[in-house]
């Protein structure tokens, strides 16, 4: 094929593709480090309502803020939406969102899970807490994410990979809380008591410690949520195996409160349907997006308002650590470091 | 005159001058084109990062430098075993079931590693249904046994065995149909064995082929991210992530990237220093089908075994796995958005398939034509983003498109008061671009052998016909060489259908593929949903698998 | 007759390593030419270079007068109306035989091309070829065909590169002959590269004596073996021994073979040392003759022994025999000079006296 029937060809095939894209009047963008069938519901939900469409793009938090770099200021997204409150204070940093000033978001949401600028807000709490065998551990026996450290957990800890974001979170804001020295030594210790080198999902942790491979693991709840109320019998039975223990509650430690971490979304400095997107985000902290995720994914609300679902009603309430979150965003970088030192895989 | 005087004559051969502006420059600016995102992200590699650089050397360095090298010794050996053996099998042996076996033993090939990977997971880790199935049956608890831990790097290299061994199979078994049975016979009459007649003449002669096919299959494992990343194995390029995002260190996840290419480089060495041992090729223009020796006695379930063993490991448990969790979730899986996901991801994978092709015939056919070192060189960077981790290629191919729209948009900003946005960034051009860097190596291999095998006085002769070059590269090889041609394009159709990273990253908005929703599903560890997607990329790539292997049963010496 | 092909000072070199050096001749239309030389000698990169696929470092080539080759540029091959046939046919295995042949005549309306295509493979002799593959054909027979589709577009030059050289050797000759006969009846001019004489004298009306890159001879076949220009040439063509002689006036030379007439290179004094060339067919065997040599090595030729013969002096010589003359080796025989006119060239290197 000569050269000039290949341009012949291809050209035409590219100008297609190039105009391939969003083109409906009243839209709005969103980049989205949720997944798409953990969005898409209420994403539709609001394009009802509205008669907004939304076009979505899913993938991972990083990969999202590097597009969100590059593309600059003729990005065509609208908002930027994690699952994890690190990511969003590094996109503020990053000069890629902008504030939003909302009386109502202001309002709906608890000043601790939003930015105080209103560079992003908490659309969902996601806790870490411990979980425990209950036929082999007592709770009496657990008291704080310090504590895991003790030699009495040796080959007793499955946690997943220092790769991990909610690690890495975790980790942030201990290094927050005691600085990064007393964090590293606490790390030696807690790796050293791990039952397995670490491996596969928070998912994996659970049916691990189900099966007899460790005691205890730290998970988010919402994966022990979603497999309570599995259709496959083999989750089910190995959630109900274990229990959730809440970590440096009042009276343990320094009782600051379990590590909690939000999903939450920002508007992007490069926002071309602004008034659009605050409408969906005002639409994901109304009282049937907040009960969504709630009875949905088994993550709490960042309203209190609202009702959670009977598996997270049964764990019983907790305090969570009131720790800025933008500290996660902050010492994330250091966690790292700090895991890798301390031999975390 | 001075300017004819200085003119060279190339050193190899000297083929055909006078065209040389076109087709040179055009070979080298495809080249640098397709090497922009690698050099996009070199270009990282001056950014000073020797704070974050002592730290890795401190602490994880090392674990990436053995694991990537361990792992890369293991899936060598492990493809070579499996794909030498079963080529020679198939191709001298008769035996019940050889015609199905000849192309099944593809079937591995249209199974994503990360696929494969989670699958056997699913099946073989602690909580699995074998192991729980032999506590149960045992009454054993866990420390009571010892089972094999899938998820490790012994795991990792057995996973990516299996599924890249095809590559050294499909090549390998293409070279000893080729190989002329006058030679094997004469060895066979001065009295050597089956046994000394395959390691003294038909795997020497077969050596180019093989060590082509383990080149794509350790670039493919260079480059895999998946599979290293669920079984928490840390490699060069789980390492460079970590480095980029959890560090927020592009400088040193560049310079992790630059070791990793280096990796690479000795690969593309080896291959090219095989290739120029290859001259021997056909002394003979005398070809009769191989008369293939029947197996009989012990050496019946032995050959059986041999051709089975990575069928069923790398195919059919896999697949029946996937296939089981698909029928328990399919109903809620299956519609028409699911045919979307279906059409959007053979779409792509026939685009990109096409473009893959035709730059790759492009590029082949001017390193043909004008064989001097810069073109050599272009044509073997523009293959280097083979071994490059799709995030890499991705992130390289956003930055300098979306760098492209903003300065003109800029421009026609500032003169015309009109902006143009993003013309490129966030469009499916961006995503097969980047399906190009990471897939022309595949294309373009298979094209050059192909060409390779057509005597240059084919050029000749038709040129003295009165036929330009490019007339002569649609009239004279692209006929010749058919079946590399379709071997092109099935090779990259299959790897596209199965590409992950960066589909993820530059897709369109409202555009997803089998592979994403796969993804997504699995790496929610939502195993069971995943399986339908995963499914639907295994048969989608079938079908391709299997015309594959007919273009090679069907072709003939003399054919390309 | 004008001249076709013209060929002036032309220098191909590879990496500064030339491999043809000042080469000039020229051809007349309708004759047949051959380049021979041993192989390396540059003939071959000569070709091509008149075919267009190599790039002249000085010099010039012209077709009917005009320049199609000078330093640093060529008239692209497809331009120039030259045929070639390759030493290795390059017959295109996705075409058959017609295909093959019709490749080149794309100018040609449909009707045209197969009457042109039944024509050429009646001239070569294989009619009902048609749609036959290349592969199914004898070597002998993709020749014929390759020849077919060279002169098919009527060239105005036909190139040969060592078109005979994977035949028989039994072959070599009779195809060089029906070769040459189809080209004189279709009129064309055609250049031939070889390191084959016979087939060279077979086919050709001119030859060149091409030895490491330079142009020895351009001669008939018959004063290229009578009339050789340099030593080079007298070896290389036909068979024969060079002996040593000594100048007696201006017509005879001494040797040991005896006082032989001949014509003394220019410059040669009575005294002066020449290499004189012997032919097989200048030495006789006579029983009668005094002039004894013994038998080293013979090999029957069927109508003839070809004997290699030691004088005296340890100097080997060659000799036609019938074939009724069968001496054993080592025995003694007795020859006889039958020369008329003796080759001789002047000693290279004359002993500094």
């Amino acid at each position: 094929m000569s050269v000039m029937s290949l341009s012949r060809w291809i050209l035409p095939f590219l100008s297609v593709l190039l105009l391939a894209g969003p083109a409906a009047a009243a839209e709005v963008n969103l980049y989205s480090a949720r997944q798409e069938n953990l969005i898409k519901p209420l994403l539709d939900r609001f394009t009802e309502q509205t008669g907004i469409e939304v076009n979505l793009v899913t993938g991972k938090a990083d990969a999202l803020l590097q597009r969100l770099r590059s593309e600059g200021r003729n990005s065509p997204a609208d908002l930027l939406l994690t699952t994890d409150a690190g990511r969003l204070h590094r996109a503020r940093e990053a000069g890629v969102l902008a504030p939003v000033e909302s009386g109502t978001l202001s309002e709906r949401i608890p000043a601790r899970y939003r930015d105080p600028e209103g560079y992003w807000f908490g659309l969902s709490v996601r806790a870490r807490p411990i979980v425990y065998v209950t036929d082999r551990v007592k709770p009496a026996e657990l008291s704080t994410y310090e504590a895991l450290a003790d030699p009495k957990w040796k080959g007793r800890v499955c946690i997943r990979s220092s790769s991990n974001i909610y690690n890495q979170s975790l980790v942030a804001s201990m290094i927050a809380h005691h600085g990064v020295e007393a964090t590293e030594a606490w790390a030696r210790d807690f790796v050293a008591n791990f039952a397995r080198p670490p491996i596969g999902g928070d998912r994996d942790q659970v049916l691990a410690a189900a099966a007899g491979q460790c005691d205890i693991a730290v998970v988010n709840t919402y994966y022990l949520g979603v497999m309570l109320n599995e259709d496959d019998p083999e989750q089910r039975e190995a959630a109900g195996r274990v229990a959730v223990f809440w970590p440096n509650q009042e009276g343990s430690g320094d009782g600051r409160g379990t590590h909690v971490n939000v999903s939450g979304i920002g508007l992007t400095a490069a926002a071309g349907n602004r008034d659009n997107a605050v409408r969906l985000m005002e639409f994901l902290t109304s009282d049937e997006s907040q009960a969504w995720y709630a009875q949905v994914n088994h993550e709490y609300p960042v309203r209190d308002s609202v009702p959670v679902s009977d598996t997270l009603a049964a764990w019983g309430e907790f305090k969570a650590d009131d720790l800025d979150l933008h500290l996660l965003g902050k010492y994330n970088a250091e966690a790292v470091r700090l895991m890798d030192r301390a031999g975390w895989k | 005159m001075n300017s004819t005087t200085t003119q060279t004559v190339p050193a190899t051969s000297s083929r055909q001058h006078w065209l040389s502006s076109g087709w040179r420059a055009g070979v080298l600016l495809v080249a640098l084109i397709v090497a922009l995102p690698v050099l996009t992200v070199f270009s990282f590699v001056f950014e000073p990062a020797g704070e974050v650089w002592r730290h890795l050397a401190a602490t994880v360095l090392q674990d990436y430098v053995v694991n990537s090298l361990l792992l890369m010794l293991g899936v060598g050996a492990g493809t070579l075993l499996l794909g030498v053996s079963t080529a020679w099998v198939t191709t001298t042996c008769e035996f019940p079931g050889r015609r199905v076996f000849e192309w099944a033993l593809l079937l591995p090939m249209a199974i994503p590693a990360y696929i494969i990977a989670y699958t056997y997971t699913g099946l073989l880790d602690f909580a699995g249904p074998v192991q729980t199935g032999l506590r149960e049956l045992t009454g054993w608890g866990y420390g009571d046994y010892w089972f094999p831990q899938i998820r490790s790097l012994g795991g990792a290299v057995v996973m990516l065995s299996l599924v890249l061994y095809p590559y050294v199979y499909l090549l390998t078994r293409a070279a000893f149909l080729e190989q002329s049975v006058c030679v094997l016979e004469v060895s066979r009459t001065l009295g050597a064995s089956p046994w000394r007649t395959f390691s003294r003449v038909a795997l020497p002669l077969a050596r180019p082929a093989v060590i082509t096919g383990l080149s794509l299959a350790l670039m493919e494992t260079l480059a895999d991210y998946g599979t290293v990343q669920y079984f928490g194995v840390d490699t060069f390029t789980t390492g460079i992530f970590r480095t980029w995002f959890g560090l927020g260190d592009p400088g040193a996840a560049a310079q992790l990237s630059a070791l990793l290419m280096s990796f690479v480089f000795v690969l593309i060495l080896l291959e090219r220093w095989s290739r120029r041992q290859a001259r021997y090729h056909h002394t003979t223009s005398r070809y009769r089908s191989l008369p293939r020796h029947r197996l009989r006695g012990w050496q019946l379930p032995v050959g059986v075994l041999v051709c089975l063993v990575p069928l069923l490991f790398g195919f059919l448990v896999p697949a029946g796995q996937l296939l089981a969790w698909a029928l328990r979730t399919a109903p809620e899986m299956l519609g028409v958005e699911f045919l979307q996901l279906t059409w959007h991801s053979l779409i792509l994978a026939g685009s990109a398939a096409l473009i893959a092709l035709l730059l790759g015939l492009f590029m082949a056919y001017g390193k043909r034509l004008h064989g001097n070192w810069l073109v050599q060189g272009a044509v073997r960077i523009a293959g280097m983003g083979y071994a490059v981790p799709g995030t890499v290629i991705a992130v390289g191919v956003m930055i300098p498109f979306a760098a492209f729209d903003n300065t003109l948009d800029g421009w026609m900003r500032a003169q015309f008061g009109v902006s143009t946005g993003l013309l490129l960034s966030g469009t499916l051009a961006a995503l097969l671009f980047a399906y190009t860097v990471r897939f022309l190596a595949v294309s373009l291999q298979t094209v050059e052998a192909g060409l390779g095998k057509i005597r240059l006085s084919m050029d000749d002769a038709a040129r003295s016909m009165g036929y330009r070059p490019g007339e002569v590269l649609r009239r004279v090889h692209m006929p010749i060489m058919r079946g590399s041609l379709l071997t092109a394009v099935l090779l990259v159709f299959v790897d596209v259908l199965k590409e992950l990273p960066a589909t993820l990253i530059l897709r369109p908005f409202n555009f997803n593929t089998l592979a994403v929703r796969a993804y997504e599903l699995a790496s929610d560890e939502r195993l069971a949903d995943a399986a339908s997607a995963s499914l639907a990329i295994v048969l989608a790539g079938i079908i391709p698998v299997i015309l594959l292997s007919r273009s090679i049963a069907h072709s003939r010496p003399g054919h390309a | 007759m004008p001249e076709l092909l013209e060929v002036e000072n032309c220098v191909l070199a590879y990496d500064d390593i030339p491999v043809v050096k000042q080469v000039s001749f020229a051809l007349e239309t309708g004759s047949i030419g051959c380049l021979l030389g041993p192989s390396g000698c540059g003939k071959t990169t000569l070709l091509r270079a008149i075919a267009g696929f190599e790039l002249l470092r000085s010099g010039e080539i012209r077709l009917r007068g005009q320049v199609v080759s000078h330093s640093g540029w060529a008239l692209p091959p497809e331009q120039r109306r030259v045929g070639m046939v390759f030493q290795d046919f390059a017959l295109f295995p996705h075409l058959t035989v017609a295909g093959n042949i019709a490749f080149g005549l794309r100018h040609l309306s449909e009707r045209e091309r197969r009457t042109r295509v039944r024509e050429l493979l009646e001239l070569v002799g294989m009619p009902g070829y048609a749609s036959v593959y290349p592969h199914q054909l004898s070597g002998g027979q993709q020749q014929r065909i390759a020849v077919a589709r060279a002169i098919a577009p009527r060239p105005e030059l036909l190139l040969l590169d060592e078109p005979f050289s994977s035949m028989d050797a039994e072959l070599r000759e009779q195809l060089a002959r029906e070769v040459r006969a189809i080209l004189k009846q279709e009129a064309i001019t055609a250049i031939l590269v070889t390191h084959d004489q016979y087939e060279a004298f077979a086919m050709a009306d001119e030859i060149g004596v091409i030895n490491q890159g330079r142009l020895m001879q351009w001669d008939s076949g018959y004063n290229l073996y009578h009339r050789p220009a340099n030593r080079f040439v007298a070896d290389f063509i036909g068979q024969g021994a060079i002996i040593t002689g000594e100048v007696l006036n201006d017509q005879h030379v001494n040797s040991e073979l005896g006082i032989i007439p001949g014509r003394i290179p220019e410059g040669c004094v009575p005294g002066c040392k020449v290499d004189l060339l012997v032919r097989p067919d200048d030495i006789q065997h006579d029983d009668e003759s005094e002039l004894q040599a013994r038998v080293v090595e013979k090999a029957f030729r069927g109508a003839e022994f070809l004997y290699t013969l030691e004088l005296h002096s340890g100097t080997r010589v060659l000799c036609f025999a019938p074939s009724h003359h069968d001496h054993a080796i080592g025995e003694s025989i007795g020859i006889r000079m039958e020369i008329d006119h003796l080759v001789m060239f002047r000693q290279e290197r004359q002993t500094a006296s």
